[in-house]
């Protein structure tokens, strides 16, 4: 058992200094992923301000100012230009000078006054066809604000029933607060993969993996040398942007630090033995990294990072289950904005376990085994 | 191209050297399985997973539905809810089947009439509607919520209509969405996606090759030889420069023939773009790999520095205005922000020059800032 864990030090500590010897390295891994949680933290969200518009009102009222002003008053909307002309709609749309435009008619008083049902027209750039949508829905709104005001001072009846909503979990529906967890499930990801795309890849590629197999160290000593690194650095990498999600961005942690570290280790399993895999499957670095980012790139589109798994037609959602990033991309949401109870992730946790086991035995086995 | 053997000696020596080295870079490329994974199979797997996969746009719901009022009134509700395309409503008894059923994560959105409903409006007072959507995904939410606000109000419409009164709102919106009159997220999402393609082709996997070229001394061999830095530099540029136009080609076969994206301008203006880019993203790789000179850090710089602001911040997916100032100062320098918008404009609105031009100017000034300082710091490096 001494012997055992004197061999694994030894191989860890030598993993370690392959690793963070050079200073760039080094660097790389501390840095970039700070920097990064912040940019993106402050630039992924669906939620839109300052919403570029522009208003062409026909016939200039006392009800058309009202409703421009709720327009413009609103954090989501900036107006650009006011327009008395039709072409200009199409310049300020085509040049991408306005998003939308809202578009009073010359007979929207009159329809009002009379009890008529009034129209507004609201022209939207769908090149973008999500970032046109959410505007629209915020358009609505404000409308439907306008409509209970103007029923109340001209005291009509309102429609025979209204909504009531409520969101749970996230009462203002904000958008950060979904995809900050989500992004720093992300970052551990790249940066795990990465570390332990190479660890295997660059020893074949100097000649010095087949060294290491003729030492007297069993195949599951050199498994677990090559697998804690990866882990080590990404359970600190992950502690430090959870801090960062939590007293930074001040996203609610409502669910318990055992439940999200149970989550975080056993995707770093699982990551770490995808990572392993493929290093165990490449001849030169090069290979490895790229290798590392042929699972990447479909693995975080696959996740439901940012576009939502039902979504996807069911056989791409059943491809999903092989996908780590999927499991915990539920863990960590839930467990930040719903604070579930640890055993209503069980079913998360279990499969990245799985997943993880099953890479690195193929990973143990593709020591010796190799393909090249 | 004339043959060497015209050209005065000293240029063609030179014309010859080059495609020497040109034909080299691409042995190198086709020989190394995992530079062709990453130039064809990753651009065939992305168009695939944007192309038929991912959406934005929810299609049947699975939402709870409670009616506890027996009434014709609030049966004609719930029919409205099930006979939209948005929807799967699943009917249940009482709240708590319900709530637990959201808490799983099998439905998304609770609406409930209440006991109350029916009589509520025979009396004229405002009958309530309640809605809990599940907020996790605040963008799912809202659409979910945005989805039942329609269903609503077209039932609000129809019962008008049936005791002959005028429709609801005193004012209501006719909205009109250009360019993708359908709402379909793939139409932008797949253009999109080819900026996506050739910061890997150009950036990510040119910074990894030369990186291991200067890593294991192989360009010093190189420059052994009567190859001058400039030569191989160019060689380089265009072996990868011909690959990224095949994954352009690709791309845009794709989205227009399989994935049906309108392409309402000219193919001509896509191509000139689309070269610039592909100049700017090759000079960024070629830099992270000569200021790196190593394959760990060449390969995350790249990724951090070229592939992710690509997918986040180049308003392929989220809307740049919207980002607080700094963040938006960013993304001024993310070529991909650029050629994004090019590229959005020219597929779905056409060739508007008031978009095209400035766009391809930025992208023109960075490639040749990049390229420049590429010149300079192999040279200085080589001394």
């Amino acid at each position: 058992m001494h012997i055992f864990l004197h061999n694994i030090r030894a191989l860890v500590t030598k993993e370690f200094l392959a690793v963070l010897r050079d200073p760039k390295s080094r660097i790389v891994l501390i840095v970039p992923p700070i920097v990064q949680l912040l940019v993106f933290g402050y630039a992924i969200t669906f939620d839109l301000n300052r919403v570029p518009l522009a208003v062409y009102d026909e016939n200039p009222s006392q009800a058309s100012r009202e409703l421009i002003a709720l327009f413009t008053g609103s954090p989501n909307f900036h107006k650009v230009a006011s327009i008395d002309r039709q072409e200009q709609i199409a310049e300020l749309i085509d040049r991408k000078d306005a998003l939308m435009v809202v578009h009073i008619g010359s007979s929207f008083t009159r329809d009002l006054l009379l009890s008529k049902p009034a129209s507004v027209q609201i022209i939207l750039d769908g090149r973008n066809s999500n970032t046109a949508l959410i505007a629209l829905n915020y358009a609505q709104s404000i409308v439907s604000r306008f409509n209970d005001a103007w029923r109340q001072t001209h005291q009509l009846a309102g429609p025979p029933a209204r909504l009531e909503t409520r969101a749970w979990f996230n009462p203002n529906l904000e958008s950060r607060w979904f995809m900050i967890p989500g992004i720093a499930g992300l970052l551990t990801l790249v940066v795990t993969m990465t570390v332990t795309a190479l660890s295997v890849a660059r020893e074949r590629e100097q000649g010095t993996f087949d060294q290491l197999l003729m030492t007297p160290l069993r195949p599951v000593e050199i498994l677990l040398g090559k697998t804690l690194p990866g882990f080590i650095i990404g359970l600190i990498e992950g502690t430090f942007i959870f801090a960062v999600t939590v007293l930074w961005f001040k996203i609610p942690l409502r669910g318990h630090l055992l439940t999200l570290y149970t989550g975080l280790s056993l995707f770093l399993l699982s990551s770490v033995g995808v990572g392993l895999m493929i290093s165990s499957l490449s001849a030169t670095m090069q290979q490895g990294l790229l290798g590392a980012f042929l699972f990447l790139v479909p693995a975080i589109t696959l996740s439901g990072f940012t576009t939502p798994i039902v979504n996807m037609p069911v056989w791409l959602q059943y491809l999903t289950l092989l996908n780590p990033m999927r499991y915990f991309m539920v863990v960590i949401r839930s467990t930040f904005l719903e604070g579930a109870a640890f055993g209503s992730l069980v079913h998360q946790f279990w499969p990245m376990g799985v997943i993880g086991l099953v890479c690195m035995s193929a990973a143990g086995w593709l020591f010796r085994n190799r393909l090249y | 191209m004339s043959e060497p053997g015209n050209q005065p000696i000293g240029r063609g020596g030179s014309v010859m050297r080059l495609r020497g080295l040109i034909r080299k870079e691409f042995l190198q490329i086709v020989r190394d399985p995992s530079s062709m994974a990453i130039a064809f199979l990753m651009p065939a797997i992305l168009l695939f997973l944007f192309g038929y996969g991912v959406s934005l746009d929810a299609k049947h719901i699975p939402i709870a539905l409670i009616v506890d009022d027996k009434s014709e009134i609030a049966e004609n509700f719930a029919s409205e809810l099930g006979g939209s395309d948005y929807f799967r409503p699943q009917r249940f008894l009482n709240m708590a089947q319900a709530q637990q059923q959201m808490m799983q994560g099998k439905v998304q959105a609770i609406v409930r009439l209440r006991e109350d409903f029916s009589r509520q409006i025979a009396e004229g007072s405002q009958a309530a509607v309640q809605v809990i959507v599940n907020g996790i995904d605040a963008n799912y939410g809202r659409l979910v919520l945005g989805y039942i606000q329609g269903a609503w109000a077209k039932w609000l419409e129809h019962t008008a209509q049936m005791h002959g009164q005028a429709i609801a709102g005193p004012v209501n919106i006719e909205h009109r969405i250009w360019f993708n009159a359908e709402v379909q997220s793939r139409n932008y999402l797949v253009p999109g996606l080819i900026a996506l393609i050739m910061t890997l082709i150009g950036a990510l996997l040119t910074a990894m090759v030369m990186a291991r070229e200067w890593e294991r001394g192989t360009l010093e061999a190189l420059l052994v030889t009567p190859a001058r830095v400039g030569e191989v530099l160019v060689s380089k540029l265009a072996a990868y420069y011909l690959l990224g136009v095949g994954g352009m080609l690709l791309s845009v076969g794709m989205a227009v023939f399989l994935f049906g994206v309108p392409l309402r301008g000219s193919f001509a203006v896509l191509f000139a773009a689309s070269s610039l880019f592909l100049l700017a993203a090759l000079g960024m790789g070629l830099l992270i790999s000569t200021v790196t000179r190593n394959q760990f850090v060449a390969g995350q710089t790249a990724i951090i520095v070229t592939y992710l602001p690509a997918f986040l911040l180049s308003g392929f997916i989220f809307d740049i205005a919207s980002m607080p100032w700094l963040v938006r100062g960013i993304t001024h320098v993310v070529a991909a922000r650029y050629f994004v918008a090019i590229l959005q404009t020219v597929f779905l609105a056409g060739d508007i020059w008031s978009v095209i031009l400035p766009n391809a100017a930025a992208l023109a000034a960075m490639a040749a800032i990049l390229l420049f300082l590429v010149r300079v710091k192999s040279s200085k490096r080589l001394e």
